[in-house]
């Protein structure tokens, strides 16, 4: 057996499976050499024309350029520039339709020529072995040369391949259908492509170069054999002609046996492949250092009155070439750009040529029959015939009609190259490759989605990790500070104190207050957690009731509050309802419960105060959260903002204790909403509590501004408050306010200004629990201050206090999170916002 | 100026399934006409009661399930099912057996299936089947080859035979048949499987006179007939050779086996090639695309295992032929077939 290099010298060439011979329609347009166009009024030059980035812009709106001035700087990854296609001024830069299927509008510089088409300073290079590889790439990087057989891949990343590559292949193949613009290339400038080819052989020191043309160019063939003469690594083959030899893999196969692996590239097996209209550019860009800013076109159809090929220079719309060879639009006409097995039919002729248009084809409805209706599969398999990549067609549709994705993918969808095989042959004139391309998006799509699910859950894995860390540091912490907890009683009597004088106004208040008040007088009396189960339920009852009248006073007033009071309302409500959330919380926590104790009791002085102002905003929220239920997403975002270096929470409950002040205030002003609360209070801690680790180290400059927000609200909420009484009472039976409940609900749909409301929401939740947390600590260190011991105990088991010191690494950490976090919250809160529907 | 848009490709090749179908049909004529000569002019009234049926069941169930008639009738399937059901039953069953038999595979296999490319089995093999089980007198009394007869059957005597089942004289078909010739109606699958059950030797049953030197009298013909059209449809590439080559191999090949092993109870391969509905089997029946396999190793192993199950089934089996069991049988394991058959797609695997 002769090695593969031998047989190849020897001219053995390979089949593909599959294939299908649809009409040639050649001869409608090789017959004519490649003529020139007439310079067009107006170029529309697309800053991106390639598979990658753009470049950046170097000229402006009213800008005289030359002919051949790049127009873009490239910048990163596989970036290209666009040139001026000829001299004249720069109308504009701004979106125009786009040569893609959707044409949908592409940042694009318009130039008016000037007629005088004159060239900007060009260098080329003489001696090509005295630049270096580098050099050489820089050389065709600028000159913006991308694939010009349709993908339009930046050439300089091929030529610049780091795995070795022991074939280059020549695509001269051309298997579609009525192009010819190759075919007129080689026949005219097989010389140029010549030394294209050599510049690749510099460049890449392939073993051998093959020229792939298939047999139905006998001169291009011919032309192209006299032009490597003098070359003997260059191979011309002539290959037999079937649709569609000429895509990359099929090419290969024909020529070397090799198979691109699935999902890899060509230099994975150390072949490349460069159409020969690139080697064309690459030749004009070393030799004459012209940069790519025209290509030939073949227009043809039979529409078209003088079918043939042209130098079209980039930019030039549609329209232009339609206008100089003679055109007559049929009814129903297409104008396709690219063949027609794969080319894309063109909504507008407004419609630049770009460096990947290779053909513009207008047919009239007989040459090109318009499409059938679709009729039933009938499992013939004529497509499994056609199919060059060897793929089950006919399941692939029915896959793809069910949308089973999994499905797709074992029978290797992606490896679908869209050359219209199958759709050609199918007797049910099934649209097949339409379905795998709306497949392929769907499947892109999820895939996009799950990738964003998983990093969403590796953050929530960090968190939860860092969050344990945490309180096992703060435990320790706690061994150590325990002896100094019981000092600070003194400020949480003056907490008490301001409790109690709520406790004493709510006396004045309905009938209703009385009554739960004396509940909640028999609770301190007794010293019993235990919730007085009449009385509950006479609560409830009214609570309900109060729900049921506020809602109906709601839904009168609706229209004319809605826009702006609706919110405030709800604010209001909402600080109502912490106040009354804490109040109760401090009610029930004057019995010393044991569980209440390990889950709830702080003795850390300085956060009593914190407590009170927190639980406002935190109110906030929860008035959002039934209110606006949409709204309630953004608490779990803004935990991820909240934790931080521990002696930021002194600053914060610095601020916090005049909030406190306030709040007690507030409190009073509330008291109705305080009893509506009471019974789901206790719950309230607990879920709550579990919480608040997360929630406590906050970022002091947030903090700040929180505070600064909540104080302002509050004010406003205290006023509020009283006028809407009943509204608390009704979230509190509405809004269960389990914090993790309610984080979990929807983060889609927001109504009003998503990402403010994200950032209020996120901190006022945060302050809230810690509030709620510590208002509890309050009223317990103020009853049970004189049984240290125990409370120490308590505190051992503890995970809400935040003040031990840190070392300076870990200081440094929590900060590096915090911003990581609050930049990702930021981000979410975005996204959110670009998910809302509304 | 308003174009038109459209996803590529932008080209077809013309083929559709009417033109398949209605080749498909083209190709059964040179065995219509075989049968005609042979068996007289039954099959052509058979042909025509069928067409009828299956078109009103056809346009009756599209009615039903608020489908457009005419596009779904016209593709010609529904024909394809009457004509290969037409040429399977005896030329002068009665007419109710056509009838029935079209639209159990129209209404029942086919439509209630989901309508063309739907159907898990074949509609023509499943009605078959459903004749056979149902009515075994009249599906398996053949009519004697004309050559056999001392008059033929006039064509009053056939449409009276067929729609009243009784003749001008008011015979029935067996009382007709026997004073005619006095020979057995049984097919010459029938025959040689009774007269190894009576224990004498292939060779011996074959010394009948409806028997030449490798077949019964026209039945030899009729299978050559439809190998002609088969190999038309292969030229034309309407059908894929693995099919036909398959199920002809595997069953020359278990009879050539069998032949060598016991040649006075076996039948050898020509015999079984040119027997019963074998050709017609392999190339119009097992070739229907819809209940068939769909990938080329798929089709080999399904067109192999009908030849051995059809062979398995003529030895050892309660029915003389056996086109339809094994079809019917295979066209179950399809779905599995297909799914341990796909092929290796470019870039996968084994690549050199």
């Amino acid at each position: 057996m002769d090695s593969l290099v031998e047989q190849i010298e020897r001219g053995t060439l390979w089949q593909f499976p599959g294939g299908v011979h649809p009409p040639q329609q050649k001869s409608l347009s090789n017959q004519h050499p490649i003529a020139r166009l007439p310079l067009p009024d107006k170029i529309v030059l697309p800053l991106k024309q390639h598979i990658g980035a753009n470049g950046q812009l170097l000229v402006n709106k009213g800008d005289k350029v030359l002919k051949g001035q790049a127009l873009t700087k490239p910048s990163a990854n596989w970036s290209l520039p666009v040139h001026a296609p000829t001299s004249g001024e720069i109308l504009d830069v701004t979106p125009a339709p786009s040569a893609h299927p959707s044409a949908l509008p592409e940042l694009s510089i318009i130039i008016i020529p000037d007629g005088e088409d004159k060239w900007c300073e060009l260098h080329p290079i003489a001696d090509l072995a005295s630049l270096t590889h580098g050099q050489l790439i820089d050389v065709l990087h600028n000159a913006g040369i991308a694939g010009m057989g349709g993908a339009g891949f930046p050439t300089y990343i091929k030529a610049d391949s780091h795995q070795p590559i022991e074939y280059l292949i020549v695509n001269g193949v051309e298997c579609e259908p009525y192009i010819t613009a190759d075919d007129l290339l080689m026949q005219e400038h097989a010389k140029e492509i010549v030394q294209g080819i050599e510049v690749m052989q510099q460049l890449l020191k392939p073993k051998r170069v093959l020229v792939g043309i298939e047999d139905n160019k006998p001169q291009a063939v011919a032309a192209m054999k006299q032009a490597c003469e003098h070359n003997d690594t260059i191979l011309v083959r002539a290959i037999p002609t079937k649709y569609p030899s000429g895509g990359e893999k099929q090419l290969i196969r024909v020529l070397t046996s090799k198979e691109v692996p699935s999902g890899g590239i060509p230099a994975d097996i150390g072949v490349l492949v460069q159409n020969v209209g690139t080697l064309f550019a690459v030749s004009e860009a070393v030799y004459k250092g012209k940069p790519l800013i025209e290509r030939v076109v073949t227009v043809t159809g039979n529409t078209i009155h003088k079918a043939q090929n042209v130098w079209a220079l980039i930019g030039t719309e549609i329209k232009h070439l339609l206008d100089c060879q003679g055109f007559t639009p049929v009814a129903e006409q297409r104008v396709v750009m690219g063949g027609p097995m794969m080319g894309f039919t063109l909504p507008t002729v407004r419609i630049p040529v770009v460096k990947t248009t290779n053909c513009i084809l207008a047919p009239d409805n007989q040459e090109l029959a318009q499409p059938g209706d679709e009729k039933a599969c009938i499992r013939c398999s004529a497509c499994a015939d056609a199919c060059p990549q060897t793929l089950l067609p006919q399941q692939l549709q029915w896959f793809a009609k069910a949308k089973d994705f999994d499905k797709l993918e074992e029978y290797n969808l992606f490896d679908c190259i869209e050359c219209g095989a199958c759709s050609y042959v199918c007797p049910s004139e099934i649209p097949l490759v339409q379905y795998y391309r709306v497949a392929k998006a769907e499947i892109r799509e999820q895939k996009l989605d799950q990738i964003k699910a998983e990093r969403a859950k590796e953050r929530f894995e960090a968190r939860k990790e860092r969050l344990e860390r945490e309180q096992q540091e703060r435990q320790n912490r706690h061994k150590r500070s325990a002896v100094t907890a019981a000092k600070p009683d003194a400020e949480k009597a003056k907490v008490a104190d301001a409790l109690e004088r709520v406790k004493q106004k709510q006396g004045d208040k309905s009938a209703v207050q009385a009554a739960i008040e004396r509940a909640k007088a028999k609770k301190a009396a007794d010293g019993s957690l235990e919730p007085d189960n009449s009385e509950v339920a006479l609560e409830r009852a009214k609570r309900k009731e109060q729900a049921r009248l506020y809602k109906e006073q709601k839904q009168n007033t609706q229209d004319s509050e809605q826009t702006a009071d609706d919110k405030k309302d709800a604010v209001a409500a909402a600080i109502a309802r912490a106040k009354a959330k804490k109040a109760a919380q401090q009610a029930e926590q004057t019995a010393p419960d044991e569980q209440a104790n390990l889950e709830d009791a702080k003795p850390d002085p300085r956060k009593a105060a914190v407590a009170a102002a927190i639980a406002r905003a935190k109110a906030k929220k929860a008035a959002q959260q039934s209110d606006e239920p949409e709204a309630s997403v953004e608490p779990s975002q803004a935990q991820t903002d909240e934790h931080s270096a521990p002696r930021k929470a002194a600053v914060a409950a610095a601020i916090a204790r005049a909030k406190a002040k306030k709040a007690a205030k507030q409190a009073e002003e509330a008291p109705s909403d305080t009893n509506a609360e009471a019974e789901q209070a206790p719950s309230d801690a607990n879920a709550e509590a579990e919480q608040t680790p997360t929630d406590e180290h906050s970022d002091p400059r947030k903090a700040a501004v929180a505070a600064a927000i909540a104080r302002a609200k509050a004010k406003k909420a205290a006023k509020q408050t009283e006028e809407a009484p009943s509204d608390t009472n009704a979230e509190a039976e509405q809004a269960p306010s389990d914090a993790n409940a309610e984080a979990e609900q929807t983060p889609t749909d927001e109504h009003s200004d998503p990402r403010k409301a994200a950032v209020a929401a996120a901190i006022a939740r945060a302050k809230a629990k810690k509030a709620a947390k510590q208002a509890e600590e309050n009223a317990q260190d103020a009853d049970s201050a004189p049984a240290p011991t125990e409370q120490q105990k308590a505190t051992d088991n503890n995970d809400t206090s935040d003040n031990a010191p840190l070392t300076p690494e870990q200081k440094r950490q929590a900060a590096i999170k915090a911003a990581v976090a609050k930049a990702k919250a930021k981000k979410q809160a975005k996204e959110q916002e670009g998910n809302d529907p509304s | 100026m308003k174009l038109t848009m459209a996803s590529s490709p932008h080209n077809h090749s013309h083929k559709n399934v009417s033109k398949l179908m209605l080749s498909v049909i083209a190709a059964c004529i040179p065995g219509i006409i075989a049968q005609c000569y042979f068996f007289g002019f039954g099959v052509i009234v058979q042909l025509f009661i069928a067409l009828i049926s299956a078109s009103v069941s056809e346009a009756c169930m599209l009615k039903l399930r608020n489908r457009p008639i005419w596009p779904s009738l016209s593709d010609g399937s529904a024909w394809l099912t009457a004509v290969l059901l037409a040429v399977s039953i005896p030329p002068l069953a009665p007419w109710w057996v056509v009838v029935i038999g079209t639209i159990f595979a129209i209404a029942m296999v086919k439509q209630l299936y989901g309508g063309l490319g739907f159907n898990v089995f074949n509609p023509a093999m499943a009605a078959y089947v459903l004749l056979l089980i149902s009515f075994p007198v009249q599906m398996t009394s053949w009519n004697a080859p004309t050559e056999l007869l001392s008059q033929p059957i006039s064509v009053a005597d056939t449409l009276s035979l067929i729609f009243f089942a009784e003749n001008g004289a008011g015979q029935s078909l067996i009382s007709a048949m026997t004073s005619i010739d006095g020979t057995t109606m049984a097919t010459p699958l029938d025959t040689v499987k009774t007269a190894v059950s009576q224990n004498l030797t292939v060779t011996e049953a074959m010394s009948g006179p409806q028997f030449g030197e490798y077949a019964g009298i026209g039945w030899m013909w009729v299978n050559l007939a439809f190998l002609a059209g088969g190999l038309f449809l292969l030229k034309t590439k309407v059908i894929n050779w693995h099919i036909p080559v398959a199920m002809l191999s595997a069953l020359a090949f278990c009879a050539a086996i069998g032949f060598i092993i016991a040649p006075g109870t076996h039948g050898g391969s020509i015999f079984h090639l040119l027997s019963g509905a074998t050709m017609l089997g392999a190339f119009f029946i097992a070739t229907d695309p819809v209940s068939a396999s769909t990938t080329n190793r798929g089709r080999l192993i399904y067109g192999a295992c009908i030849g051995v199950l059809v062979y398995v089934i003529r030895n050892y089996g309660g029915y003389p032929d056996a086109i339809a069991f094994a079809v019917l049988i295979m066209n179950m394991a399809v779905p599995l077939i297909d799914h341990y058959t796909q092929p290796r797609t470019y870039g996968h695997g084994a690549a050199k």
